[in-house]
């Protein structure tokens, strides 16, 4: 039977104290140029974060950060993220300002990426790439 | 493909070159089951599949159906910023005062241009997020036009299915050919503000027409009394019969939460009236009527993409272009054979 295309479809969030909001609409802009579907939900608590993940279901979750806490918050967002169950089949990317060293500690705790400063092209790409590659091994894994 | 445990991956092309592997649908009422214990997630997997249109996601919805049609379906709809979203929240709002679970559609448009969407809806409801009595799912047009997403009805039935009680749907800004939300609400709301007409607007065709309540939203700007005024000369001028239905008109302030109990009330107001006069059976008869043509065509198209595989359709073509053949009398022809391949397919079921 015939199949029809898909599209990705991202949640972009921000955690609770972030008051700049020009990184996310920017980047919600974009990915929208791109053909995906973007869900907007500005600030928000971590759990509640991964509740409307679960309700739009979202292939994507992206948080915007600027005024720091990413640490406390990003480990916060994983934890209710593997508690519900979504951890494994979902990506997690994070953006903005925050010290370049912690870059690594948020890829411990289950981000696939992380961009500083980054150009449209390379978001999306990595986008693509890891929602390819979560399908994938979701795939193999129940094979 | 089908890998063991019976669960089927559908394989969908994302673009020309990337391919994904969409939502896993699990077969045999697995998802239905848990949809009626109240699983959010099994929930929106299904709905992700009546958005692609997935086979499996059509062949669950069979066993869906029979535990659906007790909720009640109220239409949000109205021009690009005259406060639906904001509105809806507090319509959540009150009706989880009231005891009552929610569930709400928000519906987007989807780019002509780039096929993307930006689902803003969601952001003004956002404090209900977390409230387990309350399911917000976020839908984009993907190219259906009426001012819903294709998959509304479909997404009405898993909402009805999971147990809320009231279900909003709200349309893409719009205002006034996209009528599609009255044959898929039991109740319509129009939102309307100040300052975006005169009465010759109000006299126009279209939404205007087939509204159940007027909202009346931003009504402590300047211009809402004499929308009002134009609003009821408008009313009037219907030709009304014994028992007809008199839209009521509500002022609101969303913003500031003003109006919400007033709207709520003449919500409840109309589905008495409906009940009453047998008007509901009557519209909720023209949704199912609605679904299964909307069903009808899905499934057809899935055999007419069919059957553009090898040659088969080249050789029309060919005839086509030699001036043969006519793009009717092919159609017949292909047709026929399609109603053939049909039934076969149904007796193998």
């Amino acid at each position: 039977m015939a199949q029809r295309k898909s599209k990705i479809k991202v949640l972009l969030a921000q955690f609770p104290l972030e008051s700049h909001n020009r990184g996310i609409i920017t980047v919600a802009g974009m990915l929208k140029d791109a053909g995906m579907e973007v869900v907007l939900i500005g600030n928000d608590l971590p759990e509640r974060i991964i509740e409307t993940a679960i309700q739009e279901d979202a292939d994507v979750v992206g948080i915007s950060t600027y005024c720091g806490g990413e640490l406390a918050l990003g480990a916060d967002l994983m934890k209710s993220a593997a508690e519900k169950g979504i951890k494994e089949s979902t990506v997690f990317l994070l953006g903005g300002i925050f010290p370049p060293h912690n870059m690594a500690r948020l890829k411990e705790l289950g981000f696939s990426a992380t961009f500083l400063a980054a150009d449209r092209a390379e978001i999306v790409s990595c986008i693509q790439k890891a929602v390819a590659e979560k399908k994938s091994s979701a795939q193999s894994g129940a094979a | 493909m089908i890998c063991p445990g019976g669960v089927v991956y559908n394989l969908i092309c994302l673009s020309p070159t990337v391919i994904v592997v969409r939502a896993k649908i699990e077969t045999k009422m697995g998802l239905t089951k848990k949809i009626l214990a109240g699983d959010v997630s099994a929930a929106a997997r299904l709905i992700s599949g009546l958005e692609d249109e997935t086979p499996d996601a059509l062949d669950e919805m069979s066993h869906l159906y029979p535990h659906t049609g007790k909720a009640y379906v109220v239409g949000i709809t109205g021009s690009p910023g005259a406060g639906k979203s904001t509105l809806t929240s507090n319509l959540i709002g009150h009706f989880r005062t009231q005891a009552m679970t929610v569930g709400v559609i928000a519906v987007d448009p989807t780019s002509a241009f780039t096929g993307g969407a930006i689902l803003g809806d969601r952001i003004r409801m956002q404090e209900h997020g977390a409230d387990k009595g309350v399911f917000i799912r976020s839908l984009a047009t993907r190219g259906w036009v009426g001012g819903l997403a294709r998959a509304t009805l479909g997404v009405i039935r898993v909402m009805d299915a999971l147990g809320k009680d009231i279900i909003l749907v709200e349309t893409v800004g719009s205002g006034q050919i996209e009528i599609d939300i009255t044959r898929a609400a039991d109740s319509t709301v129009v939102v309307l503000m100040p300052g975006a007409g005169d009465e010759i607007q109000m006299m126009k065709a279209g939404i205007l027409e087939a509204a159940d309540i007027f909202v009346i939203n931003k009504a402590d700007r300047g211009g809402a009394d004499a929308l009002k005024t134009n609003l009821e000369t408008m009313l009037m001028m219907k030709t009304q019969s014994a028992g007809t239905w008199q839209p009521g008109i509500v002022l609101t302030e969303a913003i500031y939460d003003r109006g919400t109990v007033e709207l709520a009330a003449e919500i409840f107001r109309h589905r008495e009236h409906l009940t009453a006069h047998g008007e509901l059976a009557k519209r909720r008869k023209a949704r199912v009527k609605l679904e299964l043509m909307e069903t009808l065509e899905s499934y057809l198209k899935d055999y007419i993409h069919d059957i553009d595989k090898g040659d088969y359709l080249e050789n029309f073509v060919d005839a086509l272009s030699e001036g043969k053949t006519d793009p009717l009398s092919a159609t017949r022809e292909i047709t026929s054979r399609l109603a053939g391949d049909l039934c076969r397919r149904h007796d193998d079921k």
